[in-house]
């Protein structure tokens, strides 16, 4: 297993860390017995994504997704960070190796949940598709 | 910066004096072993004082050490063996610990498949096997008991001695699985009765690709190879002289520098123990006195492992963790379960692994690096900020 130089980059220097503490948004998606949990703040004006924070706890390319998701949805409409797929952030890392792919689904999740409380905060009405939770998209989230 | 190997339970630093040994196996004495001109007889007597090396110190006879090609295949080709063997009897019952290494358990596994019946023995939260565990579980149809010497993650030792003597007095064969112990404590296999002992050279500063099983006189464990006389029949290929040399000279100079390799390693890591455990929600894994001299093993609550390691890898200091990211399956590492540990912990835990050729300066630099790394880490984690706001600390 070997990273890409991005993703190290991201990793030792990861862009957009912290919180908002007047976020409009927050998702949290993931759970510490899988090892993995991320925490997205947005703020939002006018429908575009004027900041963006997050909070990880995981491994390195846990932390790497979370600074390149954040990094692709800032100055974004909300309606654009929800098309952000799992792929493009791989993609943007130049590459995941396979075992670290759903640290990358965690993201866009995140990224999702977050927008989805936007929403849900400010009465803002939306297709529930858009939303669905797919709980088994990656198998090791055992139930607890 | 200064750069720290301590991950010296994954392999070690080739000795000097086993290259020194390996040499003229690798330039002049290219001779096959079995062939009856000189430079053949040459290497044949190679292997066989590499044969009495090992063997000596270990307490065993010399025709009681065969080589293998590490450790691995000398798990899986005792307990294979020693069941197919036992099987002929109508020994169809396996005893073993929860934590042994994957080739024991996923090769006791391979044998459930095959109609065995396998008894997991409980750890416990310190990490140590108890003998009279293994009395307890000894049934009439038990084949074996195999119960490793020291553990590779938390390092912990196993009161082989004691078990050794329970499987003596029941009549049932012993193996133990010795890779992390041997060269690292005082063994012997007579003494403590075991029967059969794996081992791998660069575990204690000897050449990869070379290891060994010891099995008792008597045991008429089935040929693993065939097609050659090699290893008294049992083990067919041209012997790797040079590696046997390796490894022979790498256990003798282990061996005669035990006492003060302990002592010198068994500071630092306490040094290094009492260093890291400053650190808020830290805690050891594993008996903190029944422990290999040079194994530290710890778990910070709210980080994850392989982020701990690849900074830690930044700052120049390689370890290695058992969180599931490390272990490349989802799971954390089956020993800290196996010692209760819950997987959120797990997946932060830092195992440092020294040799007596770190210094001080060495430790105290991993204890001056931990601190900012950790710090860091948490102050980006949800979990951390869950652990402090259940603590009521925010």
């Amino acid at each position: 297993m070997e990273y890409s130089e991005k993703v190290m980059e991201h990793f030792a220097k990861p862009h957009n860390v912290g919180k908002l503490e007047d976020a409009d948004g927050i998702g949290e998606v993931g759970n510490a017995k899988c090892g993995d949990i991320m925490k997205m703040y947005i703020k939002v004006n006018d429908g575009i994504i004027t900041d963006v924070k997050f909070n990880t706890y995981g491994c390195a390319s846990a932390i790497a997704t979370s600074s390149m998701a954040t990094d692709m949805i800032k100055g974004k409409p909300v309606s654009e960070a929800l098309k952000l797929t799992n792929k493009a952030v791989v993609e943007a890392l130049d590459g995941l190796p396979a075992v670290k792919i759903h640290c990358s689904v965690l993201a866009e999740e995140a990224i999702k949940a977050a927008v989805k409380d936007y929403y849900d905060k400010n009465g803002i009405a939306y297709d529930p598709a858009l939303f669905k939770e797919d709980c088994c998209h990656y198998d090791h989230h055992h139930a607890e | 910066m200064m750069q720290v190997y301590a991950d010296n339970a994954a392999t070690t630093k080739l000795s000097e004096t086993a290259l020194k040994a390996m040499m003229p196996y690798l330039t002049d004495t290219y001779g096959n072993a079995s062939s009856l001109y000189r430079i053949g007889q040459e290497a044949h007597h190679g292997v066989q004082a590499a044969r009495a090396a090992v063997a000596s110190a270990l307490g065993a006879d010399t025709n009681e050490i065969y080589f293998t090609s590490g450790g691995s295949e000398a798990d899986n080709w005792a307990i294979k063996g020693v069941a197919e063997l036992m099987a002929k009897k109508g020994k169809k019952h396996i005893i073993t610990s929860a934590f042994e290494h994957h080739a024991v358990l996923h090769t006791v596994k391979k044998l459930e498949e095959q109609g065995f019946r396998i008894t997991y023995l409980p750890v416990y939260e310190n990490g140590i096997v108890k003998a009279e565990d293994v009395k307890n579980a000894i049934c009439d149809d038990t084949a074996l008991v195999t119960i490793m010497y020291a553990n590779n993650e938390i390092g912990t030792i196993q009161p082989v001695s004691e078990i050794g003597a329970v499987c003596r007095e029941k009549g049932v064969l012993f193996h133990t699985d010795a890779v992390q112990a041997v060269g690292h404590v005082a063994i012997n296999v007579k003494a403590q009765n075991i029967d059969l002992m794996s081992m791998s050279a660069h575990k204690f500063h000897g050449p990869k690709g070379i290891g060994a099983l010891y099995c008792k006189k008597g045991i008429r464990l089935p040929n693993l190879i065939e097609g050659g006389a090699q290893e008294r029949g049992r083990r067919a290929g041209t012997e790797a002289v040079y590696a046997m040399a390796g490894m022979a000279a790498a256990l003798t100079e282990a061996t005669d520098a035990l006492t003060q390799n302990t002592a010198k390693l068994t500071a630092l890591r306490n040094r290094l123990i009492d260093g890291l455990l400053q650190i808020e929600s830290s805690r050891l894994n594993g008996d903190r006195n029944s422990r290999l001299p040079g194994n530290v093993n710890i778990s910070f609550e709210g980080v994850e492992g392989e982020s701990l390691l690849l900074y830690l890898d930044m700052k120049g200091v390689s370890a290695s963790s058992g969180s599931a990211c490390t272990s490349g399956s989802l799971d954390p590492s089956h020993v800290l379960l196996a010692i209760g540990l819950p997987h959120e912990v797990a997946h932060g835990s830092l195992r440092l692994s020294l040799c007596e050729s770190n210094t001080r300066e060495e430790i105290d630099y991993i204890i001056s690096c931990v601190p900012e790394i950790i710090e860091r880490l948490r102050s980006m984690s949800p979990l951390w900020e869950k652990i402090q706001k259940e603590r009521g600390n925010l």
